[in-house]
C-alpha cells in the first residue's frame, strides 16, 4: 500500500525482562492507522507480554511505546498507568482468558465499560444522586451504545443473560463489544478467534473488518488462527522467543523462511527441504 | 549499655517464641494461600494444655522438673497437632474452593470457637504456674545493671535452634518436606504428578500446629501465667513476624519471629510499654504497604 | 419437570464401618478433650492452681462424639439436601412472598415502638437490631458490593462515636450537628486508612483493616488524656426532640405535646431515629447501585484487572467504598454514643468487627435484605440466649463455621442486576466470581 506513513502505535526497542528471563527482546514495530495489524508467532514468543507492556500491566524494562492521535496528541505508554492508558489514550484491550464480569449481565459489563462518561454526566455520583435529568439521559444514551454494539456483535438478545452463563464464543464476542465501548482509537485484541470454529472465525473477520471501516478503529492483534491473519491483516510482525522475526504483509509472510523455521522448528539448511515438501 | 544488652537478650528470647508460632502461619499461607487466623489460638490450646498435662504428671507423681516437662512437651505437641488436624478437616478443607472471603470467615469462626472453649472449660481467670525452671548466669556484672540470662531463656532459644534444625532437614531432605515445597509451588502441578496435596496440607498444618504448641510451652515457662487471650495478640504479632520476614520462606518466619520480639522489647524498654501492642501492629501496617514480599520473601509477577 | 432422583438401591448399611467410624471420632474427642474438659484447673486458697478430674463431662462428650461419627458414617450415602423435599409450588409461592418480604419487614420496623410500647425490653432491642442492621449495611457497601475485605470497620464506630461524644461534651453542639461531622470525620479515615492499603490484596487487605482496628482501639485506651482511657467519656448529652428536651419539665416534649412524661418518649424517638438514619444508608446504597460508581463496585469484585483496562481508577473506586462504608459506620456510632451517653474503649473491639462481617457475608452477596435478616436472625439469636453468656460466643463461632461450610454464599444466594433492558434476571451466587486476580 502507499499511502503515506501514518503510525497510530510505535514501538521502540521495546524489552522486558523478568529477573534472568528475557521475554521480549528489543522489539521495534510500528502498527499504521486504520490498518489491521496481527501479531504472531509460536507459544511463548512474548506476544501476550508485548500487549502487556503496551495496555500498562507490565512495566517495561527497556523502550518506548508512543500512541498518536489523530489530532497530533501523542502518548508515551511505557509512562502512563494501565487505566490512564486506556482512558486517555483511548487504548482498549480484550484478554486471552476472558475476563468479563461474569456475574453481572451483558448489558452491565458494557455500561461498566461506559463508566468515565457517565461519571462525568452524573457529577461525581452527586447529580445522580440526587436524580437530576442530565445523568438520566447520559445513561439512556450509554444504553444505547451499548445497544448498538450488541448488536453489532449479533447479542442483542443476551443483554440480560449474566455474562458467565454464555457459550465461550459469545463471551468473546461481548469481551469485543465491550472494548469497543470505549471508544477506542486502538483496539488491541489478544486471541480473539481462540476456540471458535470456521464459521464463527469468518464472522469475527468480518466484524473486525467492518469496525475498521465504520469506525476508523486501528487494531492490533495476538493471534494463531491463520485464516483470521491472512484474511484482514495489513500487517504482519512475527515474534519467535522475544525477537521480531518477520515485519511485512500477510502475503509476504507465508513464503518467509525464518517464519517457517519458527514455527516448524527445523534447521535453516532444512528449510527448502521442507518448503517442497509442504509444496510452497 | 548493659541495659541494652539486658533487652537484647529478653528480646530474642520473645522472638524465639515469636518464630515459632510464624513458621505455622507461613508455612501454611506458602501452601494454600491462607491466612490461619485460628493459628495464635492453636498456640494458646497447646498453653493450656502443657499447663494442665504438668498438673497432671505432678498429681501422679511425677516430680522430677526435666523428665516432666520433657513429657508436658511430647504430650502438647502431640494434642495440639491433634487439633491442627481437626481445625484443619473441619474449617478448611469443606472451603478450599469456595470464594476467597469463606476460608477467611470460618477461620475467624474457629478462632472465636476455640477462645470460647477454653474460656467455657477452663474459666475466665488466669491461669498461674509457679516458676518450675530457675537460675541463671550473670554474663556482666556492673553496680547499675547486671546483665543476666535466665535458664529459662536459654532453653527457649536452644530449643529454638534445635527445632529449626530438625525442621530445616525435614522440608530439605525428607519426602514430606519434599511435598511440601511441591505443593507452595504449584498445587495442582503437584496433584497432577502425585503428591497427595490433601495430605500434604494436613501435614503442614498439624506441624505448624505442634510447633505452636512448643511456643506455648515457653510461653508458659517464661511469663507463669496464662489465659484464653494470648493467642489473639501474639498470632497477629507472629503473623506481622511472617510477613515481615517474607511470607512462605521458613528461615524468614524465624528471622521475623527475632526481630518483632527486639522490636517489642526495645520498644517497651526505651519508650512506652502501654503502646508496644500498637508499634507490633504498626509494624504489620508499613511493612505490608512497603515491603509486601518481605524481607527473604520472593517477589511475584502477576499474570495477566 | 424433572421429579425427584430415583434413589439407586442402596447397599446394605455397613454397620461395621459406621461403627469404626464411630470410634475414631471418639477416639479423637479423647485426644482433644482429655486435658481441656477432663480435668479442670482452679486457683485455690493458696493462689495456686488445682486440678479437678471432670470426667463425667468428658464421658459425655467422648460418647456424643461416637454417636456423631456413627450417625455420620451412616448417612453417608444421602446428601441431606432440604431443598429437594420441598414441593416446587411451594417454592413459587416462597419466591413470590420474597418479593414483599422486605416491605413486610420495613412495616413491622415502622410500628414496632407502637405496637410493644409498654415493652422497654423489645423497644432496646429493636434498637439495638437496627443499629446493627445500619452497621451491616454501611459494611456491604465495602465487602459487599467493592468486594474489600474489610475486617477493622469498628475502627469507623468508634471514630464516630469518640468524635461525637468529643464535639458533644467539648463544645455543646447538637446533635444535628455534631452527627454529621461525625460522619465526616469517619469518612476522612476511611480514606486515610483505605489509602495506603488499598493496592493489597484478599487476606492482605483483611489482616491490615484488623491491625488498623487494634491500634486505633489501643490508642483510645491508653491516651487519657483526650479520650479518657478506659474510663472512656461519660456525660455525652442526650438527644432532644429538635431542639425540646426529653425532660419532665415545663419546656420538655411531653408538656409541649400535651402527654403524660414517660421516660419511654426518648426510648421510641431514639428507636425512630436509627430506622431513620438506617433507611437512608439503605437508600444511598440502592441508588448508588444504580449509578456508574456503584457499578464500577460490584466490577471491581468481580475483576480489577479488567476494570483497569476499562479505564476505571481502581484506586479511587476502592476510596470512594471505604470512606462511605467508614461514613455510614461512624453515623452509626455517634447515635450509638448519644443512645448510651456514655462510651469506652470496651465498646470498639475486634469482636464487633467479627459480628458485623459475619451478618455481612450470612446476609449474602451486597443484598440489603439478606443483610437485614441476618442482622435481626444473629441479634435476636444472641439474645435468646442471654443467660447461656458464657455460651454465646462459642455457639456464635459454630455458627459462622457451619454456615461457611453449608451455605457460604448467605441467605440471600442471587444477585439483582442493576439496569436490564427485558426483565430482570437474577443471577446465581454460583456465577459471581469473587475477587479474580
Amino acid at each position: 500500500m502507499s499511502a503515506p506513513d501514518d503510525p497510530i502505535l510505535t514501538v521502540e526497542h521495546l524489552s522486558m525482562r523478568f529477573g534472568g528471563l528475557v521475554a521480549v527482546d528489543d522489539l521495534s514495530f510500528s502498527a499504521q492507522r486504520g490498518h489491521i495489524t496481527a501479531l504472531i508467532g509460536p507459544n511463548g514468543a512474548g506476544k501476550t507480554t508485548v500487549f502487556n507492556c503496551i495496555t500498562g500491566f507490565y512495566h517495561p524494562s527497556v523502550g518506548m511505546v508512543r500512541l498518536a492521535h489523530a489530532d497530533g496528541t501523542t502518548y508515551l505508554l511505557e509512562r502512563l498507568l494501565d487505566f490512564r492508558i486506556a482512558k486517555l489514550a483511548r487504548v482498549a484491550r480484550t484478554f486471552q482468558n476472558i475476563r468479563l464480569f461474569a456475574g453481572m449481565t451483558v448489558l452491565e459489563n458494557l455500561l461498566v465499560a461506559q463508566h468515565n462518561p457517565l461519571m462525568r454526566a452524573s457529577g461525581l455520583t452527586v447529580l445522580g444522586l440526587l436524580g437530576l435529568p442530565i445523568y438520566g439521559h447520559a445513561e439512556a444514551a450509554a444504553i444505547d451504545k451499548a445497544k448498538y454494539w450488541l448488536d453489532r456483535v449479533g447479542l442483542l438478545r443476551r443483554a440480560d443473560d449474566p455474562a458467565g452463563d454464555l457459550p465461550y464464543g459469545e463471551q468473546r464476542r461481548i469481551e469485543i463489544a465491550r472494548a469497543m465501548c470505549t471508544d477506542p482509537v486502538l483496539l488491541c485484541l489478544d486471541e480473539p478467534a481462540a476456540g471458535l470454529n470456521p464459521r464463527e472465525s469468518a464472522e469475527l473477520n468480518e466484524l473486525l473488518l467492518g469496525m475498521r471501516a465504520d469506525h476508523k478503529t486501528s487494531i492490533l492483534l495476538i493471534e494463531h488462527d491463520m485464516s483470521v491473519v491472512m484474511g484482514i491483516s495489513d500487517r504482519v510482525v512475527v515474534l519467535d522467543y522475544g525477537v521480531k522475526i518477520f515485519d511485512g504483509t500477510a502475503a509476504d509472510v507465508r513464503n518467509d523462511p525464518k517464519v517457517i523455521a519458527a514455527y516448524l522448528g527445523v534447521e535453516d539448511e532444512e528449510v527448502e527441504q521442507v518448503e517442497a515438501e509442504v509444496g510452497l | 549499655m548493659e541495659y541494652f544488652c539486658q533487652q537484647l537478650i529478653n528480646g530474642l528470647t520473645l522472638g524465639s517464641i515469636y518464630g515459632l508460632i510464624a513458621i505455622g502461619y507461613t508455612m501454611v499461607y506458602g501452601i494454600i494461600g491462607m491466612i490461619n487466623f485460628a493459628h495464635g489460638d492453636i498456640f494458646m490450646v497447646g498453653a493450656f494444655i502443657a499447663l494442665i498435662a504438668f498438673l497432671v504428671l505432678v498429681a501422679l507423681g511425677v516430680t522430677a522438673i526435666p523428665l516432666a516437662l520433657f513429657l508436658v512437651l511430647l504430650i502438647a505437641m502431640a494434642i495440639s497437632a491433634l487439633y491442627g488436624q481437626v481445625v484443619e478437616r473441619i474449617a478448611y478443607r469443606p472451603l478450599r474452593h469456595s470464594f476467597r472471603l469463606a476460608p477467611l470467615i470460618s477461620a475467624i469462626g474457629m478462632s472465636i470457637i476455640l477462645q470460647n472453649y477454653v474460656q467455657v472449660v477452663q474459666g475466665a481467670r488466669v491461669k498461674p504456674l509457679p516458676p518450675l525452671i530457675t537460675g541463671g548466669y550473670t554474663l556482666l556484672e556492673s553496680e547499675s545493671f547486671p546483665v543476666q540470662v535466665s535458664n529459662v531463656q536459654i532453653i527457649i532459644v536452644v530449643t529454638t535452634v534445635v527445632l529449626m534444625a530438625i525442621f530445616s532437614w525435614l522440608v530439605a531432605n525428607t519426602r514430606l518436606g519434599r511435598d511440601m515445597r511441591a505443593c507452595e509451588q504449584d498445587l495442582k502441578m503437584a496433584a497432577l504428578v502425585g503428591v497427595d496435596t490433601d495430605r500434604t496440607i494436613s501435614l503442614t498444618f498439624v506441624v505448624g500446629a505442634a510447633l505452636a504448641a512448643v511456643a506455648g510451652l515457653m510461653y508458659l515457662l517464661y511469663y507463669g501465667v496464662i489465659d484464653f487471650f494470648i493467642g489473639f495478640v501474639a498470632g497477629v504479632k507472629a503473623f506481622t513476624a511472617a510477613v515481615l520476614g517474607g511470607i512462605g520462606s521458613l528461615p524468614g518466619a524465624m528471622l521475623g519471629g527475632l526481630m518483632i520480639g527486639l522490636i517489642e522489647t526495645f520498644w517497651s524498654a526505651y519508650f512506652s510499654i502501654e503502646y508496644k501492642d500498637v508499634a507490633a501492629f504498626s509494624v504489620l501496617v508499613v511493612v505490608l504497604i512497603f515491603l509486601p514480599t518481605g524481607i527473604l520473601g520472593r517477589p511475584e509477577i502477576e499474570k495477566v | 419437570m424433572s421429579q425427584a432422583l430415583e434413589t439407586p438401591t442402596r447397599p446394605a448399611i455397613d454397620l461395621l464401618g459406621a461403627l469404626k467410624s464411630g470410634a475414631l471420632a471418639a477416639i479423637v474427642a479423647f485426644g482433644l478433650f482429655s486435658l481441656l474438659i477432663g480435668v479442670r484447673t482452679d486457683q485455690g486458697p493458696t493462689g495456686a492452681l488445682e486440678i479437678e478430674p471432670r470426667l463425667v463431662a468428658f464421658g459425655v462428650i467422648c460418647a456424643v462424639a461416637f454417636v456423631g461419627g456413627f450417625a455420620r458414617a451412616l448417612l453417608a450415602g444421602e446428601r441431606l439436601d432440604v431443598a429437594s423435599y420441598v414441593p416446587e409450588q411451594i417454592k413459587a409461592a416462597a419466591a413470590h412472598i420474597g418479593r414483599y418480604f422486605g416491605l413486610a419487614l420495613l412495616a413491622f420496623a415502622v410500628i414496632e415502638p407502637i405496637v410493644f410500647y409498654h415493652n422497654r425490653y423489645i423497644l432496646d432491642l429493636g434498637i439495638l437490631v437496627l443499629t446493627y442492621v445500619m452497621l451491616g449495611w454501611g459494611l456491604n457497601i465495602v465487602v459487599g458490593l467493592a468486594g474489600l475485605l474489610d475486617l477493622g470497620y469498628v475502627a469507623f464506630y468508634a471514630v464516630g462515636a469518640y468524635s461525637y461524644a468529643l464535639l458533644a461534651t467539648t463544645f455543646g453542639w447538637s446533635f444535628w450537628i455534631c452527627l454529621p461531622i461525625a460522619g465526616f470525620l469517619a469518612a476522612c479515615w476511611g480514606v486515610m486508612l483505605g489509602f495506603p492499603v488499598l493496592r493489597l490484596r484478599g487476606d492482605y487487605l483483611a489482616i491490615v483493616t484488623l491491625a488498623f482496628g487494634e491500634i486505633i482501639r489501643l490508642v483510645l485506651l491508653n491516651w487519657q488524656s483526650l479520650t479518657g482511657g478506659p474510663n472512656g467519656i461519660s456525660g455525652i448529652p442526650r438527644p432532644s426532640f429538635f431542639g425540646i428536651p426529653f425532660a419532665d419539665e415545663e419546656n420538655g416534649f411531653a408538656a409541649t405535646f400535651g402527654l403524660e412524661y414517660s421516660a419511654t418518649h426518648r426510648v421510641v424517638f431514639l428507636y425512630y431515629l436509627i430506622l431513620a438514619l438506617a433507611l437512608l444508608t439503605n437508600w444511598v446504597t440502592l441508588r448508588l447501585r444504580r449509578l456508574p460508581i456503584g457499578r464500577a463496585w460490584e466490577a471491581l469484585r468481580e475483576d480489577e484487572i479488567a476494570c483497569r483496562s476499562l479505564g476505571i481508577n481502581t484506586t479511587t473506586t476502592k476510596l470512594t467504598a471505604f470512606a462511605m462504608g467508614a461514613m455510614f459506620g461512624g453515623i452509626a456510632g455517634s447515635f450509638f454514643a448519644t443512645r448510651q451517653g456514655f462510651i469506652s474503649p470496651e465498646s470498639f473491639t475486634f469482636s464487633e468487627s467479627a459480628l458485623v462481617l459475619a451478618i455481612v457475608v450470612l446476609g449474602g452477596m451486597g443484598s440489603q435484605l439478606g443483610v437485614a435478616v441476618a442482622a435481626f436472625a444473629m441479634l435476636g439469636a444472641f439474645e435468646l440466649f442471654r443467660e447461656f453468656s458464657q455460651y454465646r460466643m462459642l455457639v456464635f463461632g459454630i455458627a459462622m463455621v457451619l454456615i461457611m461450610i453449608w451455605r457460604p454464599r448467605g441467605l440471600v444466594a442471587t444477585r439483582t442486576p442493576s439496569v436490564f433492558l427485558g426483565k430482570p434476571k437474577e443471577v446465581p451466587a454460583e456465577v459471581v466470581a469473587e475477587a479474580r486476580q
